[in-house]
């Protein structure tokens, strides 16, 4: 599985790098002080027991997003981090 | 649960911080980092204080001074409050900003979490960029080896360009070095700064080359134990069977553990009483006055004491112990959906898991919330959860009028299970509340937000045991007693005062009597919960001191004889259910109303605040009784 698809599309387990943060997303700068930028890879880690947020690896962190701002995430698959 | 005389007390709401040099010549140090790497450990180590220290992000919310010594030089330390980045998304953020940028501080230690280095190095490489003088403190280092992760410092240091030490505070080890390197940097007249400023994407990409070069990590910092544990505390199915488990076995551990202490005080406490009237007596002070004294305010502290202390004791180190590890988050993570619904931040599961403790410092502790819509729906909302002073109203009814008062397991266990679906009530209601305020006053859609899941770290048992008897019981424990001093003379006067040869508690019990019925209360109830407006904990003792006021002096030792008291009085299981509802929603303790008011600035919420969750108790009272009259 590879192109592109939005962070909150990847399932637990997956791997993935990050293509762009949108400029749109209200927490964008956020995301940057965390670590989140281009090129960034991304582990996502699980989803919460209602289903969202979901959390994902960030540079050795677990961070919470909720889906409609981890959408404005683009990221290219790498693996399915069957590890 | 940041439960201290810092976070709850006078001043808590300052928000811009006044140093306290002791001399002239005193350096201003400030020590900032990420959330959760550790900071107040380093504070609290380096200058003897006890500023409260957990395992989740954003537990600091105000900045913290302190002052110490090395080789005859004098150092204001300030904690500031933990900051991913200097450019703030959240109030608590602009405190840590504004006093890195406003030049107040001589120098920065950058504390970082060496188990998380990559990300902490930003902040590390954005700070040197404006403050001058800069050392990088990497703490948790046991943490890391223990992860595998090795560090290597002498390289950190060459590629930063800045003082790095290595530091384990929670075992004390390389915090002189912290000061050293400091003294070091104001010796030299060496300053670290003379960067040209970088944008966001730089600072990440140079911090992630550093951290290359630094560090090797075989498996990574999110272990296979914390990816375990986050299975089971947060998947689907064990999830919230696991949540509901740990609230009914600390409410189990509290009410069995509580039960023979608190009778053992309580007969302490009485039998002391003949003494002390004795002793009074022969100051040759006048008989009324000593009467105030035993019989009003002595039995009104001894009551609040013996009901109040054991639970206490007991209740705050477990929940401490829990925060220790870092389960809190995870239930802000479980629950963030539900919140998200309500219009609410997610973030408010943290704030109302605080609130178990303490009311008011849920309400400090809101400043974790970005947005202010959702900050004041937090703010206002946190009262709906049962705090520690209710517990002890709440055991009690169930204890005597649903369980029965014979002690066994059995009995704590119904005792425990029973009080765990009342609190469930509660955080409904809180949900109802927060759903309520975002349809109408508090209108808005739920803002984004970044919710960190910090590593689980391994409680300190014998150092929760004593800082949670030291710096939380001990303090709700003085506040109640202050509170019920004064409380237990004016019911004690209100007794003795005769006004037509009815006292003025008659007058005033029957005046609300009306009312109270309609709720399925009493007068008398209706008032202790009035009186009891300064803390909840006097509640229950002003009922009985009502109640046996005039009469002969009864024994309120065991719950057998409470509850035969009540009966006389007339009440039945739908009082005490009454009771317990209207505990659960009535207006927020006189401290949390101060603190809320502090927060937010503004009349309008506070009184919003005292009403929302009254009106709410009311309604629900008032209805039960309504539909209770219907059947019975």
């Amino acid at each position: 599985m590879s192109g592109r698809r939005r962070l909150c599309d990847i399932a637990p387990g997956e791997r993935a790098r990050v293509f762009s943060v949108s400029e749109k997303s209200a927490i964008s700068r956020r995301l940057c002080d965390l670590g989140l930028i281009r090129n960034t890879v991304v582990e996502c880690i699980m989803k919460s027991p209602l289903g969202d947020p979901t959390a994902y690896l960030i540079r050795g962190a677990v961070i919470a997003l909720r889906k409609e701002d981890a959408a404005f995430v683009t990221v290219e698959v790498i693996s399915d981090g069957a590890d | 649960m940041g439960l201290t005389k810092e976070s709850v007390g006078k001043g808590a709401a300052e928000r811009r911080l006044v140093i306290r040099k002791r001399s002239e010549n005193d350096r201003v140090i400030a020590l900032a980092g990420n959330p959760n790497v550790g900071k107040s450990t380093v504070f609290n180590a380096l200058t003897g204080l006890r500023q409260h220290t957990g395992n989740w992000p954003g537990k600091t919310v105000t900045n913290a001074q302190g002052y110490c010594e090395r080789n005859e030089k004098g150092y204001v330390l300030v904690d500031i409050p933990g900051t991913y980045s200097l450019f703030p998304s959240s109030a608590e953020e602009e405190v840590a900003r504004d006093f890195i940028c406003s030049g107040d501080a001589d120098a920065v230690v950058v504390v970082c979490d060496a188990t998380c280095l990559e990300r902490n190095l930003i902040l590390a490489l954005q700070t040197a960029e404006i403050s001058p003088r800069v050392v990088v403190c990497i703490n948790l280092m046991d943490e890391a080896r223990k992860k595998g992760i090795e560090i290597d410092i002498d390289t950190l240091q060459a590629e930063l360009a800045l003082p790095v030490i290595s530091t384990e505070a929670r075992q004390g080890k390389g915090l002189d070095d912290i000061l050293a390197t400091v003294e070091k940097l104001f010796e030299d007249e060496k300053t670290t700064s003379s960067r040209r400023k970088s944008s966001p994407e730089e600072l990440v990409t140079e911090a992630s080359r550093i951290y290359n070069l630094a560090v090797v990590s075989e498996s990574g910092s999110y272990t296979k134990g914390a990816r375990r544990l986050d299975k089971f505390f947060t998947s689907r199915y064990t999830a919230f069977p696991m949540m509901l488990l740990l609230l009914a076995v600390v409410f189990w551990i509290t009410i069995e553990g509580a039960n023979y202490p608190s009778e053992l005080l309580s007969r302490l406490l009485f039998s002391l009483e003949p003494p002390i009237h004795q002793f009074l007596s022969s100051l040759h002070i006048p008989e009324i006055a000593v009467r105030a004294l035993t019989e009003g305010i002595y039995r009104t502290l001894s009551r609040v004491t013996a009901v109040m202390l054991p639970p206490m004791a007991i209740f705050f180190p477990l929940f401490t112990l829990l925060e220790d590890l870092g389960y809190l988050p995870r239930v802000a993570f479980n629950l963030d959906c539900v919140f998200k619904k309500c219009g609410a931040c997610g973030k408010q599961g943290l704030t109302t898991c605080m609130g178990f403790g303490c009311n008011a410092a849920g309400v400090v502790g809101c400043r974790i919330i970005d947005s202010p819509r959702e900050r004041l729906i937090a703010m206002l909302t946190n009262s709906f959860i049962p705090c520690n002073g209710r517990f002890p109203t709440l055991i009690s009814m169930l204890l005597m009028f649903f369980v029965g008062t014979s002690g066994g397991i059995f009995r704590s266990t119904l005792s425990a299970l029973l009080l765990t679906l009342i609190i469930l009530l509660g955080i409904l209601m809180s949900f109802a509340a927060s759903k309520l305020l975002s349809l109408t006053v508090l209108r808005g859609i739920p803002s984004s937000f970044t919710l960190e899941l910090p590593p689980y770290r391994r409680p300190q048992i014998g150092k929760v045991i004593l800082r949670s008897i030291f710096d939380r019981t001990l303090f709700v424990l003085g506040r109640a007693v202050s509170v019920a001093a004064p409380a237990g003379l004016v019911i004690w006067l209100m007794a003795n005062i005769n006004i037509a040869d009815t006292t003025l508690l008659s007058i005033c019990a029957e005046f609300l009597d009306p009312f109270a019925r309609i709720l399925g209360l009493d007068g008398v109830i209706l008032m202790a919960f009035i009186l009891g407006f300064p803390a909840n904990e006097i509640v229950i003792p002003i009922v009985i001191m009502a109640y046996t006021m005039g009469g002969t002096l009864v024994d309120m030792n065991n719950l057998n004889m409470l509850s035969a008291l009540l009966m006389e009085n007339g009440w039945n299981w739908v009082t005490a259910i009454s009771v317990m509802l209207f505990s659960l929603m009535h207006w927020p303790c006189s401290t949390t109303l101060m603190t809320i008011k502090k927060e937010s600035q503004s009349i309008k919420w506070t009184i919003l605040a005292f009403i929302l969750p009254t009106a709410f108790g009311i309604t629900v009272c008032a209805l039960f009784n309504f539909i209770v009259n219907l059947f019975v």
